[in-house]
């Protein structure tokens, strides 16, 4: 069954998913099995910082620093990660 | 592995009108014969292939557009002995590669290669979930040969991605393919239905499952796709013959998908060659912006300029599109028509004679085999 996020995990992409920018897209795109997602920025923001060594906690407080006028960013991020986790996008 | 279809592929993103797929089909051999593949009927006309630098060439054209994903498949691609090599000129240019393959003819050694090729997926075709009614099927034994591949491709950390085609002879099995994927560790299982067109069409009295087999094999595929959530993704796709809204085919013509086919013939979709009087552009002396955004036969059913009343005054236009094309011409004899899976078309009943005469035949024998004798009965 899915799993519900914990803070102090490292997330990565599953296997096979890739994450890359687009240029004809002007985004970046996720990238798997025969399929293709476009990312919002704050999307593409929150999964370049999932690489196996940044916990999800690290990664909201990265992202906290980095724009300090986002209001509820905490929270948004925390979902999208849930939802990504939810996906199978990452493990 | 031309049996499944692309009609699943997972694509979210805002309308670009870009290829963002291509689909290589890189040649029409194939060492398996399965009775629902959906190659044209008369393949063996087209013998011609693509040599190494074309492809490449279609390769970088695509790129440019904007093209992300490619699909390498057939026939059975890894005919091709260039094969690795393609791959990898793909890989470099920034592209999502996939290899949709039964495996049948590929050693261990040739998985090797293509795996350092830097294949970012691989797709293994199943034809059931034990040895004998796979060999069957596939017309050949493979089956144990397809189980020792899929465990390599896995080991390699790659996502294992079966597809079995689902089918009158087969959809009762359809708890023990699922186990089978399970077993195998699958990431994904896709149960797509065969679909009608090419050698499929004429067998379709013998592979078309019955309401009741349908039934109870979506009841099954639920409980699994609920038991097994975030462990192995299962996509069940169940024939547009038992809907009442037609499946919005390719996500529009020209809208997404590009195929071409082995001989260079681009087309919006992989049976679109079947369509007559549409004349298809090829790759070779055409460069590929302009068959994508200027070619006649690209534009032919973009937009709704097309569409016969049926279809024009119905709000689902911008969603389906008016269904697929080539089901409106083999079927309701009308390209241009509402695809007969919708419950609007006029001709929305043949669906139903379909299935009632498929309910009369068993499946097994009379099935016509996807082999060169038999396309050459169907060269005019
Ligand atoms: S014969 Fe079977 S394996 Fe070969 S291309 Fe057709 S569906 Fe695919
Ligand atoms: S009438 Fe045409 S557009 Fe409307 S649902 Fe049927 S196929 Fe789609």
């Amino acid at each position: 069954m899915n799993t519900a996020i914990k803070f102090r995990n490292a997330y990565v992409l599953n296997s096979g998913f890739r994450l890359q920018w687009e240029k004809a897209q002007d985004s970046y795109v996720l990238l798997y099995p025969e399929g293709m997602v476009q990312l919002s920025f704050s999307a593409s923001e929150v999964l370049l910082l999932c690489d196996g060594k940044n916990t999800a906690a690290e990664v909201i407080t990265v992202l906290e620093e980095k724009f300090p006028d986002a209001e509820g960013l905490a929270v948004d991020v925390k979902e999208f990660l849930q939802e990504a986790i939810d996906n199978g996008w990452l493990e | 592995m031309a049996g499944s279809n692309k009609d699943n592929a997972k694509i979210s993103l805002a309308d670009s009108g870009r290829p963002l797929w291509l689909v290589s089909e890189l040649s029409y051999r194939c060492p398996l014969q399965c009775s629902y593949c959906s190659n044209p009927v008369d393949f063996s006309r087209h013998k011609a292939e693509l040599n190494t630098e074309q492809w490449v060439d279609v390769f970088k054209q695509a790129r440019e557009l904007g093209t992300v994903q490619l699909g390498f498949s057939g026939g059975e691609p890894a005919v091709r002995k260039d094969l690795e090599e393609l791959i990898q000129e793909a890989r470099a240019m920034g592209f999502y590669t996939n290899l949709i393959t039964s495996m049948v003819g590929v050693s261990e050694a040739r998985l090797g290669r293509i795996l350092d090729s830097g294949i970012d997926h691989i797709q293994v075709s199943f034809q059931a979930a034990d040895a004998s009614l796979n060999d069957l099927i596939a017309g050949t034994e493979c089956f144990e040969h397809k189980i020792k591949m899929c465990k390599a491709i896995k080991a390699a950390g790659l996502p294992m991605v079966l597809n079995v085609v689902i089918h009158k002879g087969n959809i009762d099995q359809i708890e023990q393919i699922i186990q089978f994927a399970e077993e195998l560790d699958a990431d994904y299982l896709e149960l797509a239905t065969a679909q009608y067109y090419g050698f499929a069409l004429l067998n379709r009295d013998r592979l078309l499952p019955s309401r009741a087999q349908l039934t109870r094999a979506e009841k099954i595929a639920k409980q699994y796709q609920d038991s097994l959530a975030g462990k192995m993704k299962i996509f069940y796709i169940i024939p547009d013959y038992y809907e009442k809204k037609p499946k919005p085919c390719m996500h529009g013509w020209g809208k997404v998908f590009l195929t071409v086919a082995p001989d260079g013939t681009a087309l919006p979709c992989h049976s679109a060659r079947e369509l007559p009087g549409i004349d298809f552009p090829n790759v070779v002396g055409n460069n590929l912006s302009d068959i994508w955004y200027e070619s006649s036969a690209f534009n032919h059913f973009r937009g709704d300029h097309w569409m016969k009343e049926t279809c024009r005054s119905c709000p689902e236009k911008d969603k389906d599109f008016g269904g697929c094309r080539c089901q409106a011409y083999l079927l309701a004899q009308d390209a241009e028509e509402a695809d007969p899976a919708c419950e609007k078309s006029p001709h929305h009943h043949l669906m139903e004679e379909a299935i009632s005469a498929s309910e009369a035949k068993p499946f097994g024998e009379g099935l016509i085999y996807r082999n060169s004798a038999n396309s050459k009965l169907f060269l005019k």
